[in-house]
């Protein structure tokens, strides 16, 4: 029997490390063999995308290899230059397969960019609405109430179009993928402030924002040094699922033709001009960057499903 | 002796878990003889809740009986198919939860409720249903039964509504009632009105109760025998003066020294040299009160605002280095004057004082309560953020009133600070979660007096902590007021709790400071009528021959 008043030896720290493999999280992981696989195809595709430029076997913007006559080279079929092309070609004879590794890059980087922008700027309104309350609560969740009543592709190309109609057209074509950015993610802070504000309100009754008070701490010290840390599990599904919206949107907007400019063609791009040659034959110039596009957004959306089901204990078994 | 209604032999319950099997139950046999009240005592994760849940078959996944027998009246009952075992609760096995918000159905009113019940355990028709409803809710202490059956149950208080379970537990004339924690979520002198009711069903029916509860003092009121649980497995079984007066097991021992008693055990706190000596802690005529909710239509007809005063006048010192208690039942206000004299909420009027310096008064007295004044919250699960490592949090107060210069500083002040609260600074690096209550209460306290208070508000220290880590928080407590000349505000419902830690003492009654002084004066002579029936509710082991 030891003695309450002795000081027990405790069992060391565990290290990060540890920290992730204990994790319940790291646990459900390795028991759902359908997240594991989505985990890796979303690595696939981010690595092909991402290393494009070292890994691609043809530069498909870069005039000076493109063999025009190679043009709608049936995927694996015979070209005209001899060169063999795994998904074929199009109808300028661009690589398919090079073009849908840089195209996956832009609707990539306009995904991450755009999620990242609506996490920041719902996160802060979110806190801020549900840390203060009062009015300024009352006009944050309003405007949000507002935007959530309408589609988001529609804020999207209100937007978009708004900027369109500013920026002077000489600059149009170098902006286009901020504009894209700032329309996309516009469209999608409200779910992250909705979010926000409803833990911050559960979380800044609770006792440790009390004991920080006593200290006489700064509400905004408060806010982000305690609070903060504390409503973030929730906003990494949402990021995760809005990460897989935010691709749709970009190509459903580069597909209408008001999104990125066809010198960097997207995934949408490329299915924008795949679906001309539907018709005609050439069915592989909008299947493979179509399927891409499912592929991507489909197993990112079942990483978020998993994440969301994996952080509530309730569904833990 | 007759043929017990319940008898359990050799119970083992196993909840296959990703890290291994977890026995939560291990070889637990005992009998209840009809008409008889088994208290099944035991800490949190002692398995009492457990044993309820296995003897009537609602065990949560993955839980499993692995091995023992459950026989009710004789018949083998752990081993019937679940729809069999379903048309058993009700019928032959009553029961009675915890809290009695969550167990009644809020959309169907009382009457309802209960003729639904009757009606699927017996054969009667509607009318004679009703009657049987109103028959059994006059039976449970409910008065006006015939008129309040049509009402809802927010329509019932606390307490009522506890009778309303208990009125469906015993619908169907059962044999047994198993009663979880039935008074825990209650204040002190309902509970005293519900253990009466079930003692009187019980006698009048021949009713065998199982009544499950961490409170030693509820069992000594109303059970016939003990059954002391710990760690899965059945202790000590006796009656109740035997295990109370006469413990054998020596984790029994310890779990009836444990129990703080509102009589005066030991020495009396040191008799004050000067009576009416200068007081530390000055509140006087504080006063609260709170918006109801005033609609944008008020504010725009002026309409006055509806209020509600928590707090009505409460005035009392505190010397240097004693501890004033303060006593009442929910809703009595006890929090919120705990709240406004630490700082979090701003009084109404009145005003607090804290060596002469009024702590409401402007950004002067903000600065004197953040050196001189600190807090000890009641859920140590909530009043430790959850993301931040141990070491940090206890560090906050320090690098906030900047009261150490350097990273080693701070190091050196925390590891110091933890050894006083007797954990090991090792456990600097890790987070909340892994620490027990009792244990993340002592990092509370570190917290507490990093910033080297004079003047420590405690709400309700340990009303969230199991008996004997209460007792190990007080001892702490207590050691550390001698060390550093603590001064104490001890809020708490718990009247042992109060007797045994406080000079003085305080009673609020929805607001008002019905009673203030000497402990002793109180508890021995209350003048007020609420504070005797405060004092007579509690039920007290001391009490037992």
């Amino acid at each position: 029997m030891s003695d309450p008043m002795q000081i027990a030896p405790a069992t060391a720290p565990k290290t990060r490390w540890q920290r992730i493999v204990d994790s319940d999280i790291f646990f459900s992981y390795t028991r759902s063999p359908v997240t594991i696989i989505a985990s890796l195809v979303a690595l696939m595709l981010v690595l092909m995308a991402v290393l494009a430029p070292w890994i691609a076997p043809h530069t498909p913007f870069d005039p000076s290899t493109i063999e025009l006559m190679d043009g709608f080279t049936a995927p694996m079929g015979d070209s005209f230059s001899g060169k063999s092309y795994l998904f074929g070609t199009d109808d300028q004879g661009r690589d398919l397969l090079s073009t849908i590794m840089y195209g996956s890059r832009v609707s990539l980087f306009v995904g991450f960019s755009a999620t990242l922008f609506a996490m920041v700027l719902g996160i802060s309104l979110g806190l801020a609405a549900g840390y203060r309350g009062g009015m300024l609560d009352t006009v944050i969740m309003r405007i949000a109430d507002v935007q959530l009543s309408f589609p988001a592709i529609l804020i999207a190309l209100l937007i978009f179009g708004v900027a369109r109609g500013l920026i002077p057209p000489e600059r149009q074509e170098n902006t286009a993928i901020w504009v894209l950015i700032l329309a996309i993610g516009l469209s999608n802070w409200a779910q992250f402030a909705r979010t926000v504000r409803g833990t911050t309100m559960v979380e800044r009754q609770k006792d440790y924002v009390s004991a920080a008070r006593l200290l006489g701490r700064h509400p905004l010290a408060i806010v982000t040094r305690h609070v903060l840390p504390n409503v973030l599990g929730p906003v990494l599904v949402i990021a995760t699922i809005s990460l897989a919206l935010a691709i749709i949107e970009e190509a459903t907007l580069s597909f209408l033709g008001v999104g990125v400019p066809p010198t960097q063609p997207s995934l949408g791009t490329l299915i924008r001009i795949g679906q001309r040659f539907l018709f005609s034959g050439e069915w592989w110039i909008l299947a493979f960057p179509a399927f891409t596009l499912i592929l991507l957004a489909l197993s990112v959306n079942l990483l978020g499903d998993w994440l969301r089901d994996a952080l509530n204990p309730r569904l833990r078994k | 002796m007759s043929a017990p209604i319940l008898s359990v032999r050799n119970l083992v319950v196993d909840f296959p878990l990703r890290r291994g099997n977890f026995r939560a139950l291990d070889g637990v046999s005992f009998d209840i003889a009809p008409g008889e009240v088994l208290g099944v005592v035991g800490e949190s994760g002692a398995g009492k809740s457990m044993t309820g849940s296995a003897v009537i078959g609602l065990l949560e996944p993955p839980g499993q009986i692995t091995s023992g027998e459950v026989h009710l009246t004789g018949q083998r009952i752990d081993t019937l198919p679940a729809a069999e075992l379903a048309r058993l609760r009700g019928k032959r096995i009553g029961m009675v939860m915890q809290d009695p918000l969550t167990s009644l159905n809020p959309l169907f009113t009382v009457g309802e409720q209960l003729i639904e019940t009757i009606r699927q355990h017996m054969p009667l028709s509607e009318d004679e249903a009703r009657a049987r409803a109103i028959s059994l809710l006059e039976e449970a202490g409910i008065p006006r039964a015939a008129e309040r059956i049509n009402a809802y149950p927010h329509q019932f208080s606390g307490g009522m509504r506890q009778r309303v379970v208990i009125a469906l537990a015993i619908a169907a004339d059962p044999e047994l009632v198993i009663a979880d924690e039935p008074t825990s979520a209650l204040d002190v002198s309902v509970q005293a009105q519900i253990i009466k009711v079930l003692k009187d069903l019980c006698q009048r029916r021949g009713t065998a109760i199982m009544l499950i509860t961490h409170d030693m003092g509820v069992i000594a009121q109303i059970a016939d025998r003990i059954m002391v649980m710990n760690a899965g497995k059945v202790v000590e079984t006796g009656t109740v003066a035997n295990i109370i007066k006469h413990p054998q097991e020596e984790y029994t021992i310890r779990l009836i020294a444990s129990i703080p008693t509102i009589s005066r055990t030991g020495d009396a706190p040191p008799a004050r040299e000067d009576q009416g000596g200068a007081s530390y802690v000055e509140v006087s005529h504080l006063v609260r009160d709170f918006d109801m909710g005033a609609t944008i239509v008020d504010r725009i007809l002026r309409r006055p605002a509806n209020l509600f005063r928590a707090v009505n006048d409460v005035s009392f010192r505190i010397r240097k280095g004693e501890t004033y208690g303060l006593v009442g039942e929910s809703g009595s206000g006890k929090s919120t004057c705990a709240r406004m004299i630490a700082g979090l909420i701003e009084p109404t009027s009145g005003s607090v004082k804290v060596a002469g310096q009024d702590v409401w008064a402007g950004s002067e007295g903000a600065r004197a309560r953040r050196r001189a004044v600190q807090m000890i919250f009641q859920d140590p699960y909530a009043s430790l953020n959850p993301r931040w490592r141990v070491g940090n949090i206890i560090a906050e107060p320090i690098r906030v009133l900047g009261l150490a210069q350097t990273a080693s500083e701070v190091e050196d002040r925390v590891a110091d600070l933890l050894r006083k609260v007797r954990l090991d600074p090792i456990v600097m690096r890790k987070f909340p979660h892994e620490f027990s209550g009792g244990q993340r209460q002592r990092i509370a306290i570190a917290r507490a007096l990093s910033s080297q208070p004079e003047f420590i508000v405690c709400d309700e220290p340990t009303s969230a902590l199991d008996v004997s880590v209460q007792a190990q928080v007080l001892d702490l407590m207590a050691e550390l007021q001698q060390e550093f000349g603590l001064t104490y505000l001890l809020i708490s419902h718990n009247l042992a709790v109060i007797r045994q830690m406080a000079t003085d003492v305080g009673v609020l009654h929805n607001g008002v400071l019905v009673e203030s002084g000497p402990v002793d004066a109180i508890f021995d002579h209350p003048q007020a009528e609420y504070t005797k029936v405060l004092l007579d509710a509690v039920p007290d082991l001391a009490a037992i021959d």
